[in-house]
């Protein structure tokens, strides 16, 4: 914890990313090299789903992406409002996007994958439309951020949303339990073990990895960016 | 690949369009930025 704070500080915490970067970056190329080999060459088809089951090596993880970023822009949020954390508004800024990225890349290739599995691109299913609902959710928080001429002001206005907006990732999580949905129920994180053969669950871990370090990175070095950006507002304003 | 090689395909495609489109824009932002504060003298290390 004490490290955490230690880097509250956006200057120490820009050096610590420029340290880290280099090597998160050559992990996060050779972690998705492996993790394309494996799901698209080496991994059998699923026995129902045949070779259409490749998309959810994309699919998932994506999807747990895009919920677990915002749970991170509501933490984030929160260190804002209650603690004026200097590196929290910055984070959220740079994080915001990532998430919605994961959300649009979930959401359009669910698209994919449904189609020849349900015979349709959409439906208004309570897995799908919370899903979508979270990539509002993320395109409220950066409209919001930017909304004002002062960014102290956004920034505080987004941190509430993203507060308010977190009552949704336990409704994705559990719509397919609470409500008959089209999609499919939870098939990894189970009380239960898998109801995955190792032989696809493995590349989907895998990927899975593969895209966090993807998106540790991309939260980097826009967190980077953001606070060179806000050197720039306040040499600026010192003008 | 079977007939639904065009589904996955796409799917893979999405992805590399959006997060290899994230991960341009994202670089280039910060090379913009350095840029920026290289020409004011604000790229010391502090």
């Amino acid at each position: 914890m004490a490290d955490l704070h230690f880097l509250a500080n956006p200057a120490r915490f820009r050096r610590f990313s420029q340290r880290m970067l280099p090597g998160l970056t050559l992990a996060t190329v050779l972690s998705l090299a492996v993790g394309l080999y494996l799901a698209l060459l080496q991994s059998p088809p699923d026995y129902q789903q045949g070779e259409t089951v490749r998309i959810m090596f994309v699919h998932v993880p994506s999807a747990w992406l895009s919920m677990a970023g915002y749970a991170l822009l509501a933490v984030l949020g929160a260190s804002l409002l209650v603690w004026r954390h200097p590196l929290a508004a910055l984070m959220a800024r740079a994080a915001a996007p990532v998430g919605a990225s994961f959300a649009l890349v979930c959401l359009l290739t669910g698209s994919l994958w449904g189609r020849p599995m349900w015979g349709t691109y959409w439906a208004w299913d309570a897995r799908l439309t919370s899903m979508l609902l979270l990539f509002f959710l993320y395109l409220g928080h950066i409209a919001l951020s930017r909304a004002y001429d002062d960014p102290d002001r956004g920034d505080r206005a987004a941190a509430i949303l993203a507060l308010v907006g977190v009552i949704n990732l336990p409704i994705i999580k559990f719509s397919v339990d609470w409500w008959n949905t089209l999609h499919q129920p939870a098939s990894i994180m189970r009380l239960d073990a898998p109801a995955i053969h190792p032989s696809i669950l493995m590349p989907l871990l895998w990927m899975a990895g593969s895209f966090l370090l993807l998106f540790i990175v991309l939260v980097l070095v826009r967190t980077e960016t953001e606070i060179d950006r806000r050197r720039l507002e306040i040499a600026d304003q010192s003008a | 690949m079977s007939s639904y090689g065009v589904f996955i395909l796409s799917a893979y495609l999405v992805v590399l369009v959006v997060l290899g489109g994230l991960t341009i824009a994202s670089l280039s932002a910060r090379a913009k930025v350095r840029r920026e504060l290289a020409s004011r003298g604000l790229d010391r290390k502090r």
